[in-house]
């Protein structure tokens, strides 16, 4: 809202002392003094070589494997191979919008979760931003034509038109014929040349500009992430990553169950026994009645102490209560195998972390002591600004799987719950790495 | 002795009371947590506390700490702390000074009655008792393997009694032996470990400890 008795009538900005051409110009020329200019004329000029090479190779493998459909075997390579190399190519195309136009565009294709090749496979053939990457290449040579010819045009036709007088005053007659124009010397090449110079001057590097803008919607629109797409991959990060929550925690209890059924509740039912026989004897024979009570005393202990593990197993106590450095401590002096422990965290991570980082390396040495046959391990934990790190080594016999095994496939599970990564390096004769990246949020 | 309990466990607690009692022990008070075993260590100055790790209020490590307070304000009474689980960085906090009138074990040490008494009045009158699982702990976690190694087996189990608080006469009926086989076993191993000769059982136990941690 204007105040009352209002402003006083704006002045017409070529009117009065200010009147002036020379802000406008500097403006209209601008695109001179900037390196953009340039960077943008080479990505344009560009365009058109890098076009046809994508268009020409994911043309040639789309058609194909489409034919190659009737013939499905031999479909799959190529359908591969055009995956693969659609995807390099758009990489390629990532980094020299962001090299020559100075325009970051986001990688928005999820790196793969699946582990067989063909899962793998049909992955990145049902992934929708990688079919976005192929339009793009399919899109890249008819837009390098239009770039490329349009900013050649642009910027070689003006410096003709300016070159133009030197050009007909060195010709015998004094003029040239251009199709249906005939320039002559005199006002028509001078004409000429002043048209070429504006262009030079002015439309070229604007054109320059706005084919750049055109390329860089062209990247961001199929090589770049998707607002809704984002959000999508996201959603299904976490419905896998909580899919493979619920599944630890159901072979988690699966496994409680199993070790009180075996451990704990056949002992105490084995005690139970005892003290009733032990009842009977204690009247008709008391030496043998008091063997059996010993015996049954025994049988307590033992299912104490098996309760005892199974619990420490479930939750331990002393990782709630003094970290990671205590509780590990305390795991690896359980370990027959000598190991060589690292812990090099001052900050505790959050609960859910720290915990998965302990049954990582529990798991982890359990697997040492039973399966690789080593005589040394090393556990080494550290904590960056934002995750944590862990890695198990040891010098066993290595061709650890994890997707044999429950134990280390509960423990991929637990560790992608929360969003983390983990890999195992074991190769037939060892030596034997894990190593497990957990990030550590607040 | 005059015997303070502290455990939250109501079925342990009076399991506890009964065992003493029949032992011919005075239980003075029993409480079920750590703000209570204070007060009442306070006002009935016992001989010794046996106290659970784990209590109201916070159920972590409550009656730790309370040990931990009690040994600094009145060090003349025993503590025997109970726990579910042993763990060497609890049993470091809690013999980082001294091990005179210091227990550490195991909860279900209890059910070998006869040992379980020998050791809270071995606490009381002064000595120590550690759970042999944190000695197997600390055992295993020692830094300085190659020393342990030039024992022999005989001379480690025997490494591992003195760290648990045993004296040379209780070595020797553990192991079935003569007391004086145990003596030279023990001198045996002060050597080769370079520990100073010292003839109070809690002193040794403490020599014992510190090398291991180092």
């Amino acid at each position: 809202m204007s105040p009352p008795g209002g402003r006083p009538f704006p002045s017409w900005p070529w009117a009065g002392p200010a009147l002036s051409v020379g802000p406008v110009i500097r403006d209209l020329l601008r695109p001179w003094r900037e390196a953009s200019t340039w960077w943008t004329l080479t990505h344009l000029l560009l365009d058109v070589a890098v076009g046809t090479v994508a268009f020409t190779v994911v043309f040639a493998l789309l058609v194909t494997s489409v034919v190659l459909l009737l013939t499905f075997p031999l479909a799959i390579p190529v359908a591969w191979l055009l995956v693969v190399s659609a995807r390099a190519l758009a990489q390629l195309e990532r980094s020299r919008v962001g090299a020559l136009l100075g325009v970051a565009v986001d990688d928005p294709v999820p790196p793969l979760a699946a582990r067989t090749a063909w899962a793998r496979l049909a992955e990145r053939l049902r992934s929708g931003a990688r079919w976005r990457e192929v339009a793009y290449h399919l899109l890249a040579l008819p837009r390098g034509l239009l770039t490329s010819i349009v900013a050649g045009a642009a910027w070689c036709g003006s410096a003709a038109l300016l070159l133009l007088p030197l050009y007909v005053s060195s010709l015998p007659g004094g003029s040239a014929k251009f199709g249906l124009f005939e320039v002559s010397q005199g006002p028509g090449a001078a004409l000429a040349a002043l048209v070429g110079l504006s262009g030079l001057a002015v439309a070229a590097p604007w054109i320059t500009l706005g084919l750049g803008r055109l390329d860089v919607a062209t990247a961001r629109w199929l090589l770049g992430p998707r607002p809704d797409a984002e959000l999508g991959e996201r959603l299904s990060r976490l419905e896998t990553s909580r899919a493979a929550a619920l599944d630890s925690a159901e072979a988690e209890r699966r496994r409680i169950e199993r070790d009180l059924h075996d451990g704990a509740q056949q002992r105490l039912v084995a005690l139970a026994m005892g003290l009733g026989a032990a009842k009977e004897r204690l009247e008709t024979n008391p030496e043998e009645g008091r063997q059996l009570v010993a015996e049954a005393h025994e049988e307590a202990k033992a299912a104490l102490r098996e309760i005892r593990d199974l619990v420490r197993g479930i939750h331990p106590v002393i990782l709630e209560d003094r970290g990671l450095d205590a509780a590990l401590s305390a795991l690896v002096a359980r370990t027959p195998v000598p190991v060589d422990l690292r812990v090099e965290v001052t900050e505790r991570p959050p609960a859910a972390v720290e915990s998965a980082a302990y049954f990582v390396v529990a798991e982890a040495l359990t697997n040492v002591t039973r399966h690789a046959h080593a005589t040394r391990a090393a556990v080494t934990i550290a904590r960056t600004a934002d995750r944590l790190v862990l890695e198990v080594r040891d010098d066993g016999v290595g061709g650890a799987d994890p997707d044999r095994g429950t134990g280390l496939h509960g423990l991929r599970d637990r560790v992608t719950a929360l969003g983390g990564t983990m890999h195992l390096i074991s190769p037939p004769g060892g030596p034997t790495t894990l190593l497990v990246e957990l990030p550590c949020g607040s | 002795m005059r015997i303070v309990i502290a455990e939250d466990s109501v079925l342990l607690r009076a399991g506890l009371t009964r065992l003493l009692a029949d032992a011919g022990e005075e239980v003075v008070g029993t409480v079920d947590n750590a703000d209570d075993l204070l007060t009442v260590v306070e006002r009935h100055q016992p001989d010794l506390a046996v106290v659970d790790v784990r209590m109201p209020p916070t159920h972590t490590d409550d009656g730790l700490r309370a040990a931990l307070q009690i040994r600094a304000r009145w060090p003349r009474i025993g503590i025997l702390v109970l726990s579910q689980y042993v763990e060497e960085t609890y049993a470091s906090e809690l013999l980082a000074d001294d091990t005179s009138g210091l227990g550490y074990l195991l909860k279900d040490r209890i059910a070998d009655v006869s040992e379980f008494l020998e050791a809270v009045r071995r606490v009381g009158a002064g000595g120590t008792a550690l759970d042999p699982e944190v000695v197997a702990q600390l055992l295993a976690r020692s830094r300085r393997r190659d020393p342990l190694d030039r024992l022999s087996p005989r001379e480690r189990e025997v490494l591992g009694l003195m760290a648990e608080g045993r004296s040379n006469a209780a070595i020797a009926r553990e192991l079935v032996v003569s007391e004086g086989a145990v003596e030279k076993h023990i001198s045996n191993i002060f050597m080769k470990l370079d520990l100073p000769p010292t003839e109070n059982d809690h002193r040794r136990v403490l020599a014992v400890l510190r090398w291991l941690e180092s």
